[in-house]
């Protein structure tokens, strides 16, 4: 049985999980040969595939997903330097430490009726403030970094039955959400600061945490995930299939374990205007703190949210297709470019059964054109 | 990142154009230096295998392995110079010199029966048998008035090879 979240790459079943990477790259020149009799140059010739392999090196749709966007250049003139000056001062000098003090009020508000509900009381009645309460904090989060956030369409609605998934710029992602509705997340697990609040605070709205790298974690998180799904009282769940960053240009694959619950799934599209700061978090460049500050000192951060229409499995369509039919919506809608890549490449290479069919079709070239001149 | 482009002086650019023949434009040569400094995870100043096997599309080409062989370890210099054979302003002789350098494993200017099967074997994997492989390369050396003990130099390259249409150009993306 194959749980959802299957993270691991190196399992060669795992391949099914992947919707075919040749259908997005260049058609490789080896595929469409030439016919007639095998020469030695037709074997010799190696260039197709040297081309491919220096094309790669140059430029690739990987990489390219998870370069942050350096700032637009203006145009610059002397009198824009004043006025620019000017806007350093305003957002270092006055609007970050008015941030800091609007988000340092919202935490002891928080901190002190959070840990009373949480302490004294029990029950629905606790679960229903310590909701209203999360959502409350990520209100202040927003508000400290002027968020200007458009949300379309209907609100998430508390049915059981359902998951929701969005394409994942940053943490500030799930922020942003969360001040709507509190969601239950899954996630990977940080270090520092927001592994704390993880393990705390988050854990109490059903938010559930795991390891990228240990497949124990994997295993218990398909559970929890099951059992969460099941749960009518539940806060609705909300899944990042892509499982690590993108720079809100392209999406990338989409893990089908949030498709195969047996679920309604609710696309949720999100699209940051870069206008005054790139909301692209480089967990490998930054920290999330860094993250923050950048955020915090820059002059609004301005995004739509799109919740669309709820998609259900059509009969006959497998998980990945569903997966696929979903990426699609969300990509449409927040104008993001799709490549075939798993994001967790960043920490591990390919399967070999790529290679594998790229030698395939090289190798069934020559044999039949070995067999055409006999 | 965004500042990095400007490490590059106009100095340094020429140095490099004059490094690869004038087959990079000023400006293709910037492009590179970012890549090259987005491919170089830990800023070591070269480009390890690790780093370009972190390439999924690199990582996946059946003759990644042996590009890795030359391509391992270069500077930027070396980077741009590995990438001129690729460029549409090299000569068709530059462009052939770099595929026997791929053959020729041990760089002694001689393209073996084995360096060539080892290619062969690179780029069908276990699709063709050892056996099937051996007799389908004698057959076309044969075919081609070559034998199984030929050594192949650069000139019988350039023989093969030359006249077909060959064309290998990676555009370098300018913004």
């Amino acid at each position: 049985m194959n749980g959802p979240l299957k993270l691991n790459t190196s399992s060669s079943e795992l391949d099914l999980d992947r919707p075919n990477i040749e259908d997005y790259l260049p058609s490789g020149s080896t595929i469409h040969e030439p016919h007639g009799k095998l020469r030695l140059r037709d074997l010799l010739d190696i260039s197709p595939t040297l081309t491919e392999a220096a094309g790669a090196i140059v430029d690739d749709s990987f990489t390219r997903c998870f370069k942050s966007n350096p700032p637009e250049p203006w145009n610059w003139n002397i009198y824009l330097f004043p006025l620019w000056c000017f806007g350093v001062i305003i957002r270092y000098g006055i609007l970050f430490p008015l941030r800091v003090i609007v988000l340092t009020i919202g935490w002891i508000i928080f901190l002190s009726s959070y840990i009373p509900v949480h302490v004294l009381l029990k029950g629905k009645l606790r679960n229903k403030l310590e909701r209203c309460l999360v959502e409350l904090i990520c209100s202040f989060f927003v508000a400290s970094w002027t968020g200007v956030v458009k949300y379309h369409g209907p609100r998430p609605s508390m049915r059981p039955k359902q998951v929701f998934v969005a394409n994942h710029t940053s943490m500030i992602d799930f922020i942003i959400l969360e001040q709507m509705t509190a969601f239950a997340v899954i996630m990977q697990k940080h270090p520092g600061w927001v592994g704390l609040l993880q393990s705390t605070i988050l854990e109490s709205v059903g938010c559930i945490w795991f390891n990228r790298s240990e497949a124990k974690d994997r295993e218990i998180v398909t559970k929890k995930l099951r059992d969460h799904v099941q749960g009518a009282d539940n806060n609705p769940l909300l899944i990042f299939p892509e499982g690590t960053c993108v720079n809100n240009h392209y999406t990338v694959m989409f893990k089908k374990g949030a498709f195969e619950l047996g679920c309604t799934v609710c696309p949720i599209a999100i699209s940051y205007n870069k206008i005054f700061v790139d909301a692209f978090w480089n967990s490998r460049k930054q920290s999330f703190t860094t993250h923050l500050l950048q955020l915090m000192t820059s002059w609004a951060v301005v995004c739509d949210v799109w919740y669309l229409e709820p998609q259900n499995l059509r009969p006959g369509e497998t998980p990945i297709e569903f997966a696929e039919r979903v990426r699609d919506i969300i990509s449409v809608r927040a104008g993001l470019k799709k490549v075939p890549w798993d994001g967790y490449l960043k920490y591990s290479r390919p399967s070999p059964k790529h290679r594998e069919r790229k030698q395939q079709s090289f190798a069934e070239t020559v044999l039949r054109r070995l067999e055409e001149e006999k | 990142m965004g500042s990095s482009s400007s490490m590059l002086t106009q100095y340094d650019i020429e140095e490099v154009q004059e490094h690869c023949n004038h087959t990079f434009s000023q400006q293709e040569i910037v492009s590179l230096y970012e890549r090259f400094c987005q491919l170089d995870r830990n800023c070591g100043g070269f480009i390890s295998a690790e780093e370009f096997l972190s390439v999924p599309e690199f990582a996946v080409n059946p003759l990644s392995q042996r590009l890795l062989r030359i391509v391992d370890g270069l500077n930027f210099k070396e980077f741009v110079a590995f990438l001129s054979a690729f460029s549409p302003r090299a000569s068709l002789h530059q462009k052939i010199e770099f595929i026997f350098k791929v053959y020729d494993s041990d760089g002694n200017g001689k393209v073996t029966f084995n360096d060539m099967l080892d290619v062969l074997h690179d780029l069908t994997g276990q699709f063709i048998s050892h056996q099937q492989r051996e007799q389908v390369l004698t057959q076309v050396l044969e075919e081609a008035d070559y034998t199984k003990d030929s050594l192949l130099v650069l000139s019988d390259f350039v023989k093969i090879i030359g006249n077909s249409g060959l064309k290998m150009e990676v555009e370098v993306p300018v913004d």
